[in-house]
């Protein structure tokens, strides 16, 4: 209030915005423009990691897409041997491919069934608990998961769920063959388990957003509540739905840890069966992180790094631009 | 006279079924969730208690073939990693969002919401790589973080994972600080920088603690961007950061492939320590967000 009394108010008014800039303390100026400056610098350092990413992971691969070519990535040979080395990607991107899209699958279903319990069924005491338990899975870090793949589930599985699928639907394909103990079903559900919180939360925070009017005129025109669930809430936000599923399937897709921990990491053909041991881009990039010997290994490694990035970046750009016209409370959950 | 029956027949009943089986889907889905939560926590609690000790805090791992020993080097790892992860991450987030909350024109604010996202989608071991690349093969060694693995460049490739959360969930909570607020202190003839620094940093401390919070959780737990960057490990309690150190993800990491009872259940403990943080520190943190999410909208 003191310093308000040195002006009087009515010259205040008349004195035109250039005038007053120039009256304004030195340190004001520098420090507006200092702030001005800092933020537009991190805000630009953001940025340029991003393209440093690409650019280094490009370059680090470079040796090996100058000797192997475009061809790397249906060349189905993965040979370290000193001499005769020769790589190939085609078992890791068929890996990966089959293991996210069956576990997206999977979870798909189940995160959109649980977006709408939290958002539309759960009574309101439990939606709050219920909601922070799903969160919590989220933030169960990815080493863990597969620590109680390999020493839990695994073993479970190789006893009592794939003999049973073996002896029930073991004329398909896919369930034949030995039981055993890491393998493509193994990392599918580990896979599933880690993808569920992330495209269940996008759900439910869109089903939210869905206008009260639309849903009480659903139900007014005398929709049960499952039609009004399927032809408004989910149908008025369905372009945010596929994004989070696709957001799901890029986390899926980059996991490295917990899938080379369950997979088991062969590097034969992938087989046909899912009981069978299999591997991916980013578990065959965290297997070998010490037995790479020779340059060209390191960067065909780096090779699958960037096919790898080249697949996720374009999933989560596609994601990403949906889900932001959608303006979601997003807490980094994702 | 008939009286008239409440009873759905015909369509009418078959669409009351499917409503009760949707119904019942759902909840079904959400206790499976629950369900594999509980699973996952109760295989990790039972396996860990009874390796569970107070040497296992304060000791460096067994010689090979002995019992016991402990994770007390991955445990100074991990903080030491945590520490410098977030001393990179902290400032540059909080003045990414200070630039797209106070100065970007919308549209710039909205790419670089939307890439900061996108680098939150990029696989983990990627940004190993990517480190591994610009720091720890390059030929040109940086104040002693060239040439080898070290802490600071575990710290560094954690620092880029944290990144987008931290200044993501800032920016959420700056733009919840009321704009009446901004207002009047500029009536007051106060600078922006002033204002930014008295009055909406102040305003959103709550906010800006609970999104580091929750990326320091996430930091603690990733296991993939250490592989090639802080992989190697000694016995024994190191300070140094710029060594390499041992780390409670990579230790559970290598303990849970080993082909050995011992180091898996050395393992199981060590998950336990993790988990047993990472939840606490995030429950805590989404606890706090929601509180200051209300208090500012509500004020």
């Amino acid at each position: 209030m003191d310093g308000g009394g040195k002006l009087a108010p009515v010259e205040t008014a008349a004195v035109p915005p250039n005038v007053l800039r120039r009256t304004r303390h030195v340190a004001d100026r520098v420090g507006d423009m200092a702030l001005y400056g800092l933020t537009g610098l991190a805000a630009l350092s953001a940025m340029l990691i991003i393209a440093a990413i690409i650019y280094k992971v490009a370059d680090g691969a470079w040796p090996a897409i100058h000797h192997f070519g475009i061809g790397f990535i249906w060349d189905g040979t993965w040979n370290p041997v000193i001499g005769r080395e020769a790589y190939g990607a085609r078992n890791f991107i068929l890996g990966t491919l089959v293991t996210s899209f069956c576990a997206m699958l999977i979870a798909a279903p189940l995160s959109i069934a649980i977006g709408l319990f939290l958002s539309e069924l759960a009574p309101n005491a439990i939606r709050g608990p219920i909601g922070s338990l799903v969160e919590m899975l989220a933030a169960v870090p990815s080493v863990v998961v597969g620590l109680w793949g390999i020493l839990v589930l695994g073993p479970y599985m190789r006893v009592h769920v794939e003999p049973f699928l073996g002896h029930h639907f073991g004329w398909i394909p896919i369930f034949s063959g030995d039981a055993q103990q890491s393998g493509v079903l193994v990392t599918i559900v580990v896979l599933t388990i880690m993808t569920i919180p992330i495209t269940s939360s996008i759900c439910r925070e869109l089903f939210s957003g869905v206008p009260k009017e639309l849903k009480e005129a659903a139900v007014g025109l005398g929709a049960t509540r499952w039609e009004m669930v399927r032809d408004v809430v989910v149908y008025d936000v369905r372009g945010g739905v596929v994004a989070g599923v696709i957001l799901g399937l890029g986390r899926a897709l980059g996991e490295a840890i917990a899938v080379t921990q369950v997979i088991g990491n062969s590097l034969g053909p992938f087989h046909l069966s899912l009981f069978d041991t299999g591997n991916t881009l980013a578990s065959q990039i965290a297997a070998s992180y010490q037995g790479a010997a020779t340059n060209l290994q390191v960067s065909a490694l780096v090779y699958l790094a960037l096919i790898l990035l080249v697949i996720t970046f374009t999933a989560n750009l596609i994601a990403q631009r949906i889900v932001h016209r959608f303006e979601l409370q997003r807490t980094g959950a994702s | 006279m008939e009286p008239i029956s409440l009873q759905a027949t015909g369509g009418a009943r078959r669409r009351l079924r499917i409503n009760r089986l949707a119904e019942i889907g759902a909840v079904l889905a959400a206790l499976v969730a629950v369900a594999a939560l509980s699973i996952l926590v109760g295989s990790v609690l039972v396996r860990a208690i009874p390796a569970l000790s107070w040497d296992f805090f304060t000791k460096g791992p067994a010689v090979f073939g002995e019992s016991g020993g402990g994770i007390a080097p991955a445990l100074v790892g991990t903080a030491m990693l945590v520490l410098i992860a977030t001393a990179m991450a902290l400032p540059i987030g909080v003045l990414i969002a200070l630039y797209v909350s106070e100065f970007a024109r919308p549209r710039i604010s909205e790419q670089i919401k939307l890439w900061l996202d996108v680098l939150n989608g990029f696989p983990s071991i990627v940004i190993g790589i990517f480190v591994f690349a610009l720091a720890v093969k390059t030929k040109v060694p940086i104040i002693g973080i060239g040439h080898h693995q070290s802490v600071y460049a575990g710290g560094f490739a954690l620092a880029i994972i944290m990144l987008p959360l931290v200044s993501r969930t800032t920016m959420e909570v700056l733009a919840l600080v009321p704009n009446h607020l901004r207002e009047a202190s500029y009536a007051l003839g106060v600078s922006k920088w002033r204002t930014v620094v008295s009055v909406i940093l102040p305003t959103a401390i709550g906010g800006i603690v609970t999104g580091t919070t929750l990326a320091v959780a996430r930091a603690a737990g990733e296991t993939a961007p250490l592989l090639f960057t802080c992989l190697i490990a000694g016995q024994l309690v190191s300070w140094d950061p710029s060594q390499s150190s041992a780390s409670i993800p990579v230790t559970i990491f290598l303990d849970s492939e080993a082909p050995d009872r011992h180091l898996n259940q050395q393992a199981w403990a060590a998950a336990f320590v993790l988990i047993a943080f990472v939840l606490v520190t995030s429950l805590f943190a989404r606890l706090m967000l929601d509180r200051s999410r209300r208090r500012l909208t509500q004020s």
